[in-house]
């Protein structure tokens, strides 16, 4: 392993700019990285001219004043960003071979700041899961395993590969999305951090969608500095997708503080709940008592409909899926399959039955049924009702408190195929979701390691357009947590 | 507390059916087994079991939320600001004819 990919985003941009190294000597330490462990499966298409000919574009730019926040940064992107001319699949077999003619907006905005791209990052299919056993590639290897134990473990997803990519040094850094904790499990999983923004700071243009009221992108990373980097990057309006915030894009990295004097931070009394192991809520004192550490007062609140917030999500989020899946028709782009002498319509029906995955068809089935004649009303508008009150809680929050501290996830990682029950793996988004229903910022950082060597995050959830409270406060944590531990490599 | 829509709803119907299955694969256009629907009448039941405490909450008086975050729908001049890439929507078309979706027979 090379000494240039144990950097960080920031370590690599200042040693770029001194001459310490060049921007090609990162992109083929970071190439070499990623060719040699192919063993994870992180990656589903491996692009190293991508991120050689973005070096060679930083080193050519170098010293002419001009160059980009990311000049020189090679990074993974989840497979949900459409990329020009790459297989941008969702790990979905019915977008097989799909290579899109366009660049979403996010992946334009990394490049335009001089990124160079290492190759797309599997996850689970449609972002619909959290272990990321739901791929069409086959799941993906988490880089950790329990101390004396070589059970493969999961990743966490959706965004499994971005997080086994960053936690085992194939990537600098790289793009997830959030419908529902898909940034901030893998990233506690993994021991690296990771941020949702709040929902509309980053474009959905060419992100496959998911469920739209929900989807966001953010970035993945070693540090919460280097998340602050890459989100400035990614982030900003954009007049292509209708809810996009037409708002400018704050310089979270300069104003970095982990200073939390004057802040509150809110310790809902709804999230301690039963079955979660000793070590998580222990991790959870201990991250209090490091924000007060850094100046910050813990207030008692209460989200007293917390306990709501799963099962209205797989109500909207289904609903939301199989409306935006219903593109998936075999005629424009991806799988077709055509029953001999079959018409269209049972091109249709093959086609989807072929291309779609258990965990899809079973999100479908449930979105069509709350969403057909005599169900919408009990089912999809009393779940939209409830995620107002919802929303409420969180709003009448934040009239005590600041920033909102919660453990990430209800366990450590969990092995590969543990978990079969749909239900029991809908709870390990139980802390996650309900600020993704509310649509606000929120974070994971690692905190430190269980019983069993495994990583533990801690979740800061912020107020609406208030990354910047949250990345602090997770700068707080970071520095008094100290985490360094890092995978033993055995790939 | 006066019984929600939902729990009302769910107890005229109790649970999904067999028949109710096959109805939802048809409107999602997914083709599926016998032995697929029958696996799936459990677990779409146990879901839908499950997602039903939302029954509990009362919701009297409440709008449902439209918009997570609070923001106008912006309006853009009515002008063509995209066009003439036919060949790139079609690049990756299953089946393109003479600069067409070509798809099986539709009509009988």
């Amino acid at each position: 392993m090379s000494e240039l990919t144990l950097k960080t985003i920031a370590e690599l941009r200042d040693g770029f700019r001194s001459g310490e190294f060049t921007a090609r000597e990162v992109a083929e330490a970071y190439n070499d990285a990623v060719a040699s462990a192919r063993t994870l499966n992180a990656y589903t298409v491996e692009t190293p001219e991508d991120a050689l000919a973005a070096a060679d574009a930083a080193d050519q730019a170098r010293g002419s004043g001009e160059i980009g926040a990311l000049a020189g940064i090679p990074l993974g992107i989840k497979d949900l960003f459409a990329t020009r001319g790459v297989d941008s699949t969702a790990g979905s077999r019915i977008l097989t071979g799909f290579k899109p003619p366009y660049e979403s907006t996010v992946t334009a905005n990394l490049r335009r700041a001089g990124a160079g791209m290492l190759g797309k990052l599997n996850m689970d299919e449609f972002a619909m899961g959290s272990s990321n056993e739901t791929s069409a590639y086959g799941p993906v290897l988490s880089p950790w395993r329990r101390r004396g134990s070589n059970v493969g473990l999961t990743p966490g997803g959706s965004s499994g590969g971005s997080s086994a990519a960053v936690a085992a040094h194939i990537a600098a850094g790289a793009t997830g999305t959030d419908t529902g904790g898909s940034i901030r499990q893998p990233a506690a999983f993994t021991g690296i951090s990771g941020i949702k923004p709040t929902y509309g700071r980053c474009s959905r243009w060419g992100v496959v969608a998911f469920a739209s009221s929900l989807d966001q992108a953010g970035p993945m990373a070693k540090t919460v500095r280097d998340c602050a980097i890459l989100l400035e990057a990614m982030a900003g309006f954009d007049p292509k997708d209708s809810t996009s915030l037409d708002l400018p894009v704050p310089q979270w990295e300069a104003n970095l503080s982990s200073d939390l004097r004057g802040k509150r931070v809110g310790i809902p009394k709804e999230y301690r709940i039963e079955g979660v192991p000793g070590d998580i809520n222990a991790l959870w004192d201990r991250g209090i008592e490091w924000l007060k550490d850094a100046g910050a007062t813990p207030v008692e609140i209460s989200l007293p409909h917390t306990k709501y917030a799963l099962p209205t999500y797989y109500i909207i989020a289904p609903a939301e899926a199989s409306s935006n899946l219903a593109r998936y028709d075999g005629v424009r782009y991806g799988l077709r399959d055509t029953p001999e002498g079959g018409n269209l319509d049972a091109m249709y029906c093959a086609t989807r039955a072929d291309g779609f995955g258990a965990e899809v068809k079973r999100r479908i089935m449930i979105g069509t049924y709350v969403l057909s004649a005599g169900f919408y009303d009990a089912y999809f508008t009393k779940a939209q009702k409830v995620r107002a009150l919802i929303k409420d809680d969180f709003r009448k929050a934040f009239e005590q408190c600041d920033v909102i501290l919660t453990p990430t996830a209800p366990s450590a990682a969990f092995g590969i195929g543990e978990t079969t029950d749909p239900l029991a793996m809908y709870l390990n988004d139980v802390f996650a979701v309900p600020a993704s229903l509310a649509g606000l910022p929120a974070m994971s950082v690692p905190g430190g390691l269980d019983g069993q060597g495994l990583p533990l995050g801690l979740h800061l959830i912020g107020n609406e357009l208030d990354e910047q409270t949250v990345l602090n406060a997770g700068l707080a944590i970071e520095e008094r947590a100290g985490f360094s531990a890092r995978p033993e490599k055995w790939w | 507390m006066p019984p929600s829509g939902l729990a009302a709803i769910r107890r005229r119907i109790m649970s999904v059916t067999n028949e109710q299955v096959r109805h939802i694969a048809r409107l999602a256009r997914i083709a599926m087994s016998d032995e697929e629907l029958e696996r799936l009448v459990p677990e779409l039941n146990n879901i839908l079991d499950w997602v039903e405490q939302l029954g509990e909450v009362n919701t009297d008086g409440v709008e449902p939320l439209t918009a997570v975050i609070d923001q106008k729908l912006r309006l853009r001049d009515d002008v063509v600001n995209d066009g003439n890439i036919r060949d790139d929507i079609l690049l990756n078309a299953p089946e393109a004819q003479h600069g067409f979706f070509a798809v099986p027979k539709v009509i009988e």
